[in-house]
């Protein structure tokens, strides 16, 4: 350690401009990250603003209790993990399915203009997407019920139904990251040996013989990874496109609320630093573990894949 | 996506014939779905308040009228503002973000650096863990005095490590030989970073510089955290279209402030136009910048 320590020193005289070079990158870091780092103690205290995050008094577990007991620790951290895994799922096969289709597609300007389409919502906010779905949606004027209306069928009031919402969340998460999915599968399946394929010419392979046998097994390490990867984040909700596409409507907020979500509002509206900073403290030592246990199933499958 | 893609040289099959119409049927099916959003939003923006009012929100505008948009320039120094600020901060977060990101990255790209391993580690052990929103919230307005400062809608989001990593990883690529020789002609590290490893990862820079100034365009996040709603003033477009979006009052004021009764005022078609004219910048350029992202996906792909 004292021999580390020397060797720092050292390093810091002879690579001083080097050290410099890093320093304003990371005291950006120090300051967003680091230091809040340390204001996870709040978990622990009952924060009030004139004595500031170090003064105000411990109260031991009692924001953690308040938090698990109040009902609302399961009803976000079920709507997190199970929105995750549907986004995960619905998202994932409907990237490889259109890297397939893309990779097989011979004329050019079709493929191009798919995928160019496909790829554009990915670069627009979430607020207006937050736009898209009033337009759509909104019980008075929205585009479904107009639709609904024209058919002779019943105008649907969304804000009010719960067992839609899913279906929506699902739809405009598909819509979002559908594309840059598969922009990542693609260029995984452009990576092949082509020379696979032509000798599956050779020997009669059908195009489904050739997906199934070929392309499909070739991607297998990228899959796998990404779903691995995916399980370090299963405990963080999307916070921005929950709260735009649901417009943070409480009449739905038993099937809506992630935890990310949960505990904005209740820092924004209830000025609950408590219990908020207890729920925040729950969810990023839950991803931890996660990261470190995707991680360590990571090393296991493909090693030179490892975060770290 | 230069390479061919793998078609067999044989007489098409029936197999072939089923999965070209398939594909066709199923990628054009999907790609509608995305476009869909786009235009029921722009077609909403050119119909009349009246028309929508009536029969909601159609495919294609009932009664062409511009209604909206001239409403909404005739009181445009709000949004003239708030695209102002998402201008200054975009800019001004992009460069510096760009220059902090790649100078960092070039020291941890230098095999002759020996702790680039623990420094990394550094960087990225922020990725994998974090105090939660509130300490930060705490720290940032009751320490730092954020609250209602621009810098607010710039720190927060300044350095991402990931961002550095792919331009390390681009800056690795870069052989250790001209490193040396610039060395040997008496070039510092710093004269090194900004002649040699600069020029050699255009690419890499400018497929970051996007993704960071997409970030800075999109936020609004930062602004609905730490602006009040006295300091409008300084609200980034995408907020500003945020607050038109859901709060009322809001679109009253910008009704109070062009003259007209608020009866008079096309607020649903107002409001698409205000999202029509928060997204055009990105849609026009999206077609030139495209393949820079398509890049920057495929790299973090491989490996962040």
């Amino acid at each position: 350690m004292k021999k580390h320590k020397s060797l720092l020193l050292k390093d810091l005289r002879e690579n001083r401009v080097k050290w410099l070079m890093i320093l304003p990158a990371a005291i950006v870091v120090i300051l967003m990250c680091y230091i809040p780092m340390g204001g996870i103690v709040l978990a622990f205290k009952e924060y009030n603003y004139h004595d500031g995050i170090f003064g105000s008094p411990w109260v031991a577990f009692k924001n953690f209790e308040y938090f698990f007991q109040s009902g609302k620790a399961f009803t976000v951290t079920r709507n997190t993990i199970l929105y995750n895994i549907a986004f995960l799922l619905v998202n994932t096969l409907l990237q490889i399915t259109c890297a397939i289709l893309l990779s097989e597609l011979a004329g050019k300007w079709f493929k191009r203009i798919t995928q160019s389409v496909m790829f554009f919502p990915y670069f627009i906010s979430w607020v207006v997407v937050g736009a898209f779905v009033y337009n759509m949606f909104n019980f008075e004027f929205g585009a479904v019920n107009t639709f609904l209306e024209k058919i002779g069928a019943d105008p649907i009031d969304v804000y009010s139904n719960k067992a839609v919402w899913p279906f929506i969340l699902i739809a405009v998460s598909a819509f979002k990251n559908v594309g840059y999915g598969t922009v990542m599968y693609l260029a995984s399946i452009m990576n092949i040996d082509s020379q696979l394929y032509e000798a599956a010419d050779l020997d009669g392979a059908t195009m489904w013989q050739k997906i199934r046998y070929i392309t499909l097994p070739c991607i297998r390490p990228t899959i796998v990874i990404l779903f691995l990867l995916a399980i370090g984040t299963i405990m963080k909700g999307d916070f921005q496109m929950f709260w735009q596409v649901t417009g943070n409507n409480p009449m739905v907020l038993d099937v809506t609320d992630v935890i990310d979500t949960y505990v904005t509002r209740s820092l924004l509206e209830l000025q609950e630093f408590g219990m908020t900073s207890a729920a925040g403290l729950y969810q990023s030592v839950f991803s931890f573990i996660l990261v470190l246990l995707a991680n360590k199933l990571v090393k296991k499958v493909e090693p030179d894949y490892a975060l770290f | 996506m230069t390479k061919a893609s793998h078609i067999s040289r044989k007489p098409v099959g029936r197999d072939r014939v089923i999965f070209n119409i398939l594909s066709h049927i199923i990628l054009a099916v999907l790609s509608a779905c995305c476009l869909l959003p786009f235009i029921l939003v722009l077609s909403g923006s050119f119909s009349d308040q009246t028309s929508i009012l009536t029969h909601g929100y159609q495919l294609l505008p009932e009664n062409f009228s511009l209604d909206a948009y001239k409403t909404l320039f005739k009181i445009p120094e709000d949004l003239l503002r708030a695209y102002g600020v998402t201008i200054l901060v975009t800019f001004t977060g992009t460069f510096l973000g760009l220059f902090l990101t790649s100078m960092a990255a070039y020291v941890l790209s230098c095999r002759s650096f020996r702790f680039r391993y623990h420094v990394s580690f550094f960087f990225y052990f922020t990725s994998i863990f974090g105090g939660g929103l509130v300490p930060w919230y705490i720290f940032n307005t009751k320490y730092l005095h954020f609250h209602n400062n621009i810098i607010a809608l710039i720190l927060p989001i300044l350095i991402n490590v990931t961002y550095l990593l792919i331009l390390k990883s681009y800056m690795t690529s870069i052989p250790e030989a001209l490193y040396e020789s610039a060395k040997l002609d008496g070039a510092g590290d710093f004269t090194i970073y900004w002649h040699v490893a600069l020029p050699l990862c255009k690419a890499g820079l400018a497929t970051v510089g996007l993704f960071i100034a997409l970030n800075y365009w999109n936020d609004w996040y930062n602004a609905m955290l730490f602006l009040d709603e006295g300091r409008s003033d300084l609200y980034p477009l995408q907020y500003f279209l945020n607050n038109i979006l859901t709060k009322a009052q809001a679109l009253s004021a910008a009704a109070a402030r062009s003259g007209l009764p608020m009866s008079d005022v096309p607020s649903e078609p107002m409001k698409l136009a205000m999202t029509v004219v928060a997204t055009g910048p990105i849609i026009l350029l999206y077609p030139f910048l495209q393949k820079y992202f398509v890049k920057g996906v495929t790299i973090g792909a491989v490996k962040g």
